[in-house]
């Protein structure tokens, strides 16, 4: 359990710096989905890979902290049920962290899977339950509403963060040097 | 994508003397008030509350236009979707039934439903000047300090400075890739075919995310060369003795704070307001 808790100075440097990319693609960088109106989030690709490669701490707080200055600078103010729910997906998909092999250039099937599945139940808990819950908590929404547009996020950001997380760590898999790579001649 | 993050200007205003900790406490129980209370009038006295502060801080309209735009959109989708979602939400939390007009089916209009969603209009537009006020006065490098002396670890406080120091950087080179692989002919509206739509957006990430995270590496290096992270607390160069103006302030949104608090606990006895009984 350990290992997914240690905070040293590059889990910091790596959250600052991943919440502000995160922000950048939250508010520029969506990839219109067939449906009208609608849009991919790339922003939930690239937490799911910051979080694959430093952890849950740096996952966690890099869409609490991204989705909060998004929505303070597009809005005014934050809403603070879905940067709850950011930040609780994000911490969700840092439980790949060190389970897959992507530190080790090797991002094949098995840890495809792996951290797909951990990334479906991260946006599973934070859009299906967090989201509404704290909706209705704090807000009052109305229930119907609040679980078709959790339902509607939480589809839409599995498809982004699976596809586009997925492709970024084989990309980064492939720039890290293998285990066993040298050979003795 | 030419606007600014942060148009922070330097005036001469009672908002912006106040230390960056008086604001984030005065945000914040301002803002909790407001997400607390459904009473219309104590989000009315509220918002020309947050309105006269804002004029108070000398900011115009220019500065915030784009916001402004942006909540009005997200106001009237929210509404339109609440209306077709539930449009017996306001008969159901009150319990009464005013009926004005029968459009079809279950869709009516009651007295209720316009009260509960005017409300709910105004709660959002109320907290707009609030933040607009925090984001726009406070120094950015105060508040990484603010938010350490409201009790968030330094850390974690430290990251949020982070990020708003780096996210102009990010942008200026998100900016120069997307530009060199459109020059290459990359198609990133919707006439593209949805696949290729995520690969071009692929192709401007990932250079971006790759050199993100050397410069993760070269920055962590360079702090922990100045043995950042050795103790449990720190100083910060930006932050500001409170003074007595702060006191005044902090005071004055705990009060209302507090008011809204009272008012729904003993005048409502609810969170919401209730004239049709």
């Amino acid at each position: 359990m350990k290992k997914y808790f240690e905070v040293s100075t590059k889990t910091i440097v790596a959250t600052g710096l991943g919440a502000a990319i995160f922000m950048l693609l939250f508010m520029y960088v969506k990839v219109p989905s067939p449906v009208p109106n609608t849009s991919f989030q790339t922003a939930y690709g690239v937490a799911a890979f910051f979080a694959t490669i430093y952890g849950p701490i740096a996952g966690g707080l890099i869409g609490f902290i991204g989705h909060a200055l998004n929505d303070a600078i597009q809005y005014g103010s934050p809403w603070w049920s879905w940067v709850i729910a950011s930040g609780v997906a994000g911490f969700i998909f840092g439980f790949a962290y060190k389970n897959t092999k992507v530190e080790e250039g090797e991002f094949k099937s098995k840890d495809i899977i792996k951290f797909n599945i951990i990334q479906i139940i991260g946006n599973a808990i934070a859009w299906l339950l967090v989201a509404p819950g704290l909706d209705i908590l704090i807000y009052k929404e109305p229930t119907d509403l609040v679980f078709a547009q959790g339902l509607v996020a939480a589809i839409s950001n599995a498809i982004s963060a699976g596809v586009i997380g997925t492709f970024f760590l084989i990309a980064y898999a492939s720039t890290r040097t293998k285990k066993g790579s040298i050979k003795k001649n | 994508m030419s606007n600014k993050l942060f148009s922070y200007n330097i005036l001469d205003t009672p908002i912006h003397r106040l230390s960056g900790l008086t604001k984030l406490i005065g945000f914040l129980l301002l803002t909790f008030a407001v997400m607390f209370s459904y009473d219309i009038r104590v989000i009315l006295a509220i918002t020309l509350f947050s309105f006269y502060v804002l004029k108070m801080a000398q900011i115009k309209y220019s500065q915030i236009r784009i916001m402004v735009i942006y909540v009005a959109v997200f106001i009237l989708i929210n509404m339109v979707l609440t209306y077709l979602f539930s449009p017996e939400e306001g008969v159901k939390i009150y319990g009464t039934r005013h009926e004005l007009v029968r459009i079809f089916g279950r869709y009516t209009i009651t007295l209720e439903q316009i009260l509960y969603q005017v409300t709910k209009a105004l709660k959002y537009v109320s907290v707009i000047p609030l933040g607009i006020i925090f984001l726009l006065t406070t120094n950015p490098s105060e508040f990484a300090s603010s938010l350490n002396r409201v009790g968030v670890n330094y850390k974690a406080a430290y990251a949020v400075s982070l990020t708003l120091r780096y996210f102009p950087d990010i942008q200026r080179e998100y900016i120069d890739i997307s530009l060199a692989q459109q020059a290459r002919g990359l198609d990133l509206s919707h006439k593209a075919k949805l696949v290729d739509r995520f690969k071009n957006a692929l192709v401007i990430i990932i250079p971006l995310i790759f050199s993100t995270m050397d410069r993760i590496e070269s920055i962590s290096n360079a702090m922990d060369l100045r043995g950042f992270g050795k103790y449990k607390t720190r100083t910060w160069y930006n932050s500001k003795k409170l003074a007595k103006e702060d006191f005044i302030a902090i005071l004055i949104s705990f009060l209302i704070f507090l008011l809204s608090i009272f008012v729904s606990i003993f005048i409502n006895k609810s969170r919401f307001y209730n004239p049709f009984i």
